[in-house]
């Protein structure tokens, strides 16, 4: 029920290799053209970043294991032009058509990047759905952790957490949902709460009983406690 | 599963990364969908002009105005856009202090969210399997392959970013850095120091 990228807690990875500081912020060029273009094509409206990030998740588990995380990106990127109809799969054999696309009015100018990633994208939206939990409530995650929307569809309820107890901590404000917005199904803005567990309540065996994970959850994932 | 890829196109494309980049970047510019000077633009903004040098900035801030830092601790998005860091990835942030009881640490188990306006591009570490997976239940491990080891009475907080809050963790203010003024203060402050995989540097 879970998908491969929902790997918090997974068993058996090896350690973490930290980088020196000299290390440059791009391995190589073709890393930092694969975000530059995902950035630009997001730029063109066809999807929004639920939508780019599901793309990316529902890799078959042996490409998502197998790729690097830009090849990850390219990978989902080059699915979705297709899926959203920018592209057809001839364009990608190099057999498409040679006449200007629609879409080419859209195109982000180098003049206008800045403006883009200055004005960012809130998530926060107005909403009639009003907070049922208030800070230091005690919770409980919805489980099974899946999609409750759409069999297999995007959730932000990481698979560690489904059907643990936690505490409200804090509001943040009214947000989209991932789980609806990833499958066009509208914003459906939510209260989002950062909810606190004890890490013995999500592991059998905390490295310190004081210890705690902290994830922001929305509302319709939690049920009283 | 309909939602799923059935038809793989990505797999149309060259095998090679390097290849299969450029040979998309070649049909979309043919096209008029991308403009090759506007990823020039792209990278060259989170190569040179947006970096951990962000956040180091407002920590040190934090670290000597206090009425700033209680400004960040409250409504940490609007404090740091009065300093002029916004924009994507970083439109919700909330910054969280370290104190001898308690040691922050943030990840994205789901994907690789990161506060871009603050820090950067995340580094290739904190996009891997291992940290993704191993944090939220090894903390102290993880912080072992970083060479740090906490006091065994202080409580590990580790803040799984799952959805469009970037968090922004205020490292401790090491001792000895009373006189120093605020470019000093945030030369101590490394990247790692903020996501939590390390301290705040010692003065030398």
């Amino acid at each position: 029920m879970t998908r491969v990228h929902d790997m918090g807690g997974r068993f058996g990875d090896g350690p973490v290799i930290p980088d020196s500081p000299d290390t440059p912020v791009f391995a190589t060029d073709w890393h930092a053209r694969a975000l530059a273009m995902t950035l630009a094509c997001g730029a063109l409206g066809q999807w929004n970043i639920d939508i780019s990030r599901h793309a990316r998740e529902r890799l078959s588990p042996q490409d998502y294991t197998g790729f690097s995380y830009y090849e990850i990106w390219i990978a989902a990127l080059a699915d979705l032009l297709v899926e959203r109809g920018v592209l057809t799969q001839a364009d990608l054999t190099g057999q498409g058509s040679e006449t200007p696309h629609p879409l080419a009015a859209r195109m982000l100018r180098a003049e206008a990047v800045s403006a883009v990633l200055a004005q960012g994208g809130p998530a926060t939206r107005d909403s009639d759905e009003r907070p049922k939990f208030s800070p230091g409530q005690a919770v409980r995650c919805r489980h099974p952790g899946d999609s409750s929307l759409v069999d297999g569809g995007h959730t932000r309820l990481p698979a560690y957490a489904a059907g643990a107890r936690g505490y409200i901590l804090r509001l943040h404000g009214t947000h989209v949902l991932p789980d609806s917005n990833a499958h066009d199904l509208g914003e459906a803005p939510e209260p989002l709460y950062a909810v606190r567990f004890a890490a013995g309540e999500l592991w059998a065996h905390p490295e310190h009983p004081d210890d705690q994970v902290v994830l922001d959850l929305w509302q319709s994932y939690l049920v009283p406690q | 599963m309909p939602h799923d890829h059935s038809d793989h196109s990505h797999a149309l494309l060259p095998p090679d990364p390097a290849l299969r980049v450029k040979a998309l970047e070649t049909i979309l510019t043919r096209k008029g969908l991308i403009d090759p000077a506007a990823l020039g633009e792209i990278i060259d903004t989170y190569q040179n002009k947006i970096g951990p040098q962000n956040g180091a900035q407002v920590v040190a801030r934090a670290w000597s105005d206090p009425e700033f830092r209680t400004a960040l601790l409250s409504d940490a998005t609007a404090a740091v856009s009065d300093l002029g860091y916004f924009g994507r990835q970083g439109e919700h942030i909330v910054a969280v202090e370290n104190t001898p009881d308690l040691h922050n640490m943030v990840v994205c188990t789901l994907c690789s969210c990161y506060p871009w306006p603050l820090l950067g591009i995340p580094p290739a570490w904190y996009k891997s399997d291992a940290y993704r997976a191993r944090v939220v239940r090894e903390p102290r491990k993880v912080l072992a392959d970083f060479g740090v080891t906490l006091p065994a009475d202080t409580a590990v907080r580790v803040w799984d970013s799952t959805a469009e809050v970037r968090y922004l963790v205020v490292p401790m203010r090491p001792s000895g850095t009373e006189g120093l003024d605020l470019d000093a203060l945030a030369a101590l402050v490394t990247r790692d120091s903020m996501i939590g995989t390390a301290l705040a540097q010692e003065p030398t």
